[in-house]
């Protein structure tokens, strides 16, 4: 593997990979029914769909690390049958994955060469790696220090030492899940250039990608999966990003963002002044109104988090907190909990809900107390509960015994609406509410936002998408290196300025 | 990428990229030979250093594969009952008398003793891998199976080497010195050097870490976590015959209480070198210097007058504490 990077040469003119009848199932239910598509050499194929309607098993079952329940996996005309992730890489075949899947205790280097060490003989050759894998790093655009420990780098960063650590791999067909999820507009545009390159040096690229307009920009041809079904591949010329949004859901999706109405003259509910967080943010300044979206948009580490985790409680912050005008102070989450304040971590599967756990309980975890009678927690209340929480918020689930990890992410994040809801609180924070949930889900998360607002509730919405916080908040503040640099309202309000505040340069540059 | 290449001045003070929690433990090594210094002046005297040295062989060598175990993420509460374990089934081999030639009979009694600290290292690794069992039960079972085979063995008494014609032979093995070092001091650096060696410079050392670091990512990786796993509880298997080598000379016999809460003062000395307790990071040279700190503490007790000795165990309590509050307070900056 010295030689990174080099597409192995491409044969005849059969597809680089083809699926005929390829399905999946997972005990009864069949995930994946009877796809077949293709993938030639030198095209970006982005592959669209609904969160469950089986993107990531596709993925999973090209790249090796699942095998079809029926049909068949063709690479150049010959069927084959991967017997994992390493016959599939053998062949040319790698996947980045969604999720960051580094050591963080081992450096950059050790990373990028885990499991394929260089070595001499009985050695590690650490010289060899630490070059190999600047270089690797380098061609992604970036600089960074091959002997830093990846647990210290950034999301973004480690996301490229990931990246540079699968291409790595001789590779004739390289499958993207979801890169941009984390990633900011700035380093979105540097890995649609890296994309680019892969094609240009004749390799396949499959992407999957909840961002339609980048899937707009990238794919030379789209597929579209419903239900674990293929409804079409088409040319990415012929379509618009709400045809793709169509495709995807069935049925006409006429508005993503639901109307709302922003209230001319608001009292203050939330004051914060002077508000900072120790290397997060500094003196951070803002008033939130009754019945207001407010949205705080800035790079991936700008502060934004972690200025939200201080107010509550979550993290050490020093600052003034008006509270309806009187100054109070939240030295915990309780302390915030019990003043109406509650903040929904973006981190959901690690901060919000306990996978592990019945939807039951991860509903009244928060609540507990008015689930409690007697010493014993009252099991049919909470029952109660659960199926109000699920036709109120339309948590789509089988069963109700199943656990909150065998949720799709989009009712995940509706279940972990209805867990805090359980609260009544009169102020919510919702950081990245849409991550990596499709857009079926994400209609009815802003309609419920919406609704909170309505209800005279004050919402802070924390976002690293941009069209989001311009469609359903009636103010923006944008956050750079720990501060609040800027405000757009009204009229105002476009991708535009608010790049423009959060990098501190103009788009041109910045692009 | 523009943000990226200059997200900030890559400031690269070769001090700053000292890991300062690799560097506390001889620091506080340092500062304990200061306080020895201070509590009595016969402290620092070649003799009584290469004395406390030399008596924490025994757990510095089970802690040097206790680091394998635990930066793999693994955890071994036995190695003090394998240690009276292999100890007592070597002796008794000796005894038998099998081998008529004293020498041969010895150095077929070492071998044997590496096979079953290797083969008790391996029970460890199946049940806590193909058995699927979290390693800190799967050891406190091991823990009492060694313990009790020790003391059915023993039927409760002492099981001691007979022949004074291998006693004679084996004596020098701890007794002896090698250009006025202790055998046993060259023995505990003959192996930190091995396993520094290993963990470090190998590519089997390199998936020890992986797999401690985070083992979704290692198995993603295509390393074989379980093997690995496995391979660290043989490794800790060795080092436990190792020092049942040095151990048998010393006392020539062994006894139910024979490596009584070793297994403690072990991991004591690996989270004292600064290894983390979760795994991912391991400090060879840190747990020998761990196992120092746990012997010197004791003989600074004994020589000075103003702490009873009886307080050791509170006090070696205490150090571990300690050592993970600095520890943290170093990983913060």
């Amino acid at each position: 593997m010295s030689n990174p990077a080099t597409p192995a040469p491409t044969a005849s003119d059969a597809p680089l990979l083809e699926t005929v009848g390829l399905s999946k199932s997972f005990g009864p239910v069949e995930v994946l029914k009877d796809i077949g598509f293709d993938v030639r050499a030198g095209e970006v194929h982005a592959i669209i769909g609904e969160n469950g309607a089986g993107k990531s098993t596709l993925m999973k079952l090209l790249a090796g690390h699942l095998q079809p329940s029926r049909g068949e996996l063709r690479i150049d005309g010959e069927t084959v049958a991967l017997t994992g992730p390493v016959d599939a890489e053998q062949r040319g075949i790698v996947l980045v994955h969604q999720e960051i899947l580094l050591a963080p205790d081992l450096t950059v280097a050790q990373n990028v060469y885990l499991g394929r060490e260089i070595g001499n003989g009985l050695t590690v050759d650490d010289r060899a790696m630490n070059e190999g894998a600047r270089k690797a790093v380098r061609d992604l655009g970036a600089d960074i220090d091959p002997k830093a420990v990846v647990g210290r780098l950034s999301i973004a960063r480690r996301q490229l030492v990931q990246i540079a650590r699968v291409l790595l791999v001789p590779h004739r067909v390289v499958i993207f899940d979801e890169p941009t999820a984390s990633l900011t507009p700035i380093e979105t545009e540097a890995l649609l250039k890296v994309i680019a390159d892969i094609r240009a040096k004749g390799a396949a690229v499959l992407y999957i990608s909840h961002r339609l307009q980048e899937v707009k920009e990238i794919a030379d041809r789209v597929t579209v999966l419903r239900d674990g079904k293929l409804v079409a591949t088409r040319q990415a010329a012929d379509l618009q990003p709400l045809d793709m949004a169509k495709l995807m859901v069935g049925r006409d999706v006429a508005k993503l963002y639901p109307d709302h109405q922003a209230p001319a003259d608001r009292e203050t509910i939330l004051e914060v002044e002077d508000f900072s967080v120790p290397f997060y943010a500094r003196n951070a300044s803002f008033k939130l109104g009754k019945g207001e979206i407010l949205g705080f948009a800035g790079l991936v580490g700008a502060g934004r988090t972690e200025l939200m985790e201080g107010i509550v409680g979550l993290r050490p912050g020093r600052g003034t907190i008006r509270l309806n005008g009187e100054p109070v102070r939240f030295p915990n989450v309780d302390a915030s909990l019990k003043a109406g304040i509650v903040y929904l971590s973006e981190d959901r599967k690690g901060k919000g809900l306990l996978l592990a756990k019945d939807l039951g309980t991860n509903l009244t975890l928060a609540a507990l107390g008015r689930f409690v009678r007697g010493l014993q927690i009252d099991r049919d209340r909470e029952a109660a509960a659960l199926d109000k929480a699920i036709g109120e918020f339309d948590i789509r689930t089988g069963r109700k015994d199943l656990l909150a990890g065998q949720l799709s992410g989009g009712n995940q994040q509706k279940l972990l609406l209805a867990k805090m809801m359980m609260l009544d609180p009169g102020i919510v924070i919702i950081d990245e509410p849409t991550r990596g949930i499709d857009i079926g889900t994400k209609e009815q998360i802003y309609k419920f936002i919406v609704k909170l607002a309505g209800e005279g509730r004050s919402v802070i919405v924390v976002s690293s998408e941009m069209p989001e916080l311009i469609g359903i908040c009636d103010r923006i503040l944008v956050m750079r290196s720990g501060s609040i640099v800027g405000e757009v309202t009204g009229d105002e309000m476009s991708e535009d300025k608010i790049v423009v505040l959060a990098t501190g340069v103009k788009t041109q540059e910045a692009a | 990428m523009t943000d990226l290449a200059a997200d900030k001045p890559r400031a690269r003070r070769s001090w700053r990229n000292i890991d300062l929690t690799a560097v506390a433990p001889f620091v506080a090594l340092a500062l304990l030979l200061v306080l020895g210094a201070f509590a009595n002046s016969n402290f620092l005297s070649i003799d009584n250093l290469l004395n406390v040295i030399t008596r924490s062989a025994f757990i510095a060598i089970i802690a040097v594969g206790a680091t394998f175990v635990i930066s793999s993420g693994g955890l071994d509460l036995s190695v003090g009952s394998m240690v009276a374990f292999v100890a007592s089934l070597t002796i008794m081999f000796m005894n038998s008398g099998v081998i008529a030639s004293p020498a041969m009979m010895l150095a077929a009694g070492v071998a044997l003793a590496l096979l079953i600290g290797a083969a008790c290292g391996l029970a460890n690794g199946l049940i806590t891998t193909m058995g699927r069992i979290e390693p800190f039960i799967a050891t406190l079972g091991t823990m009492g199976i060694f313990r009790g085979l020790t003391t059915w063995l023993s039927q409760g008494g002492a099981i001691t080497l007979r022949s004074s014609e291998i006693q004679t032979l084996y004596r020098p093995a701890y007794f002896g010195t090698v250009l006025g070092v202790p055998v046993p001091i060259i023995v505990i650096f003959v192996i930190a050097a091995i396993g520094a060696f290993v963990l470090y410079r190998t590519r089997y050392g390199r998936h020890v870490l992986a797999v401690g670091s985070n083992e979704d990512v290692a198995r993603y990786s295509g390393i074989p976590v379980d093997r690995v796993r496995t391979i660290t509880y043989v490794i800790q298997g060795l080092c436990v015959a190792v020092a049942c080598l040095l151990y048998i000379p010393r006392l020539g016999s062994t006894s139910a209480t024979t490596g009584l809460m070793w297994e403690l003062q072990a991991i004591t000395a690996v989270v004292v070198g600064g290894t983390a307790l979760r795994g991912g990071v391991g400090w060879i040279w840190g747990t020998i210097c761990g196992a120092f700190i746990l012997e010197i503490v004791g003989n600074i007790m004994l020589l000075s007058n103003f702490v009873s000795e009886y307080l050791l165990g509170a006090i070696q309590g205490a150090i571990i504490i300690i050592a993970m509050l600095v520890q943290r307070s170093l990983a913060r900056r």
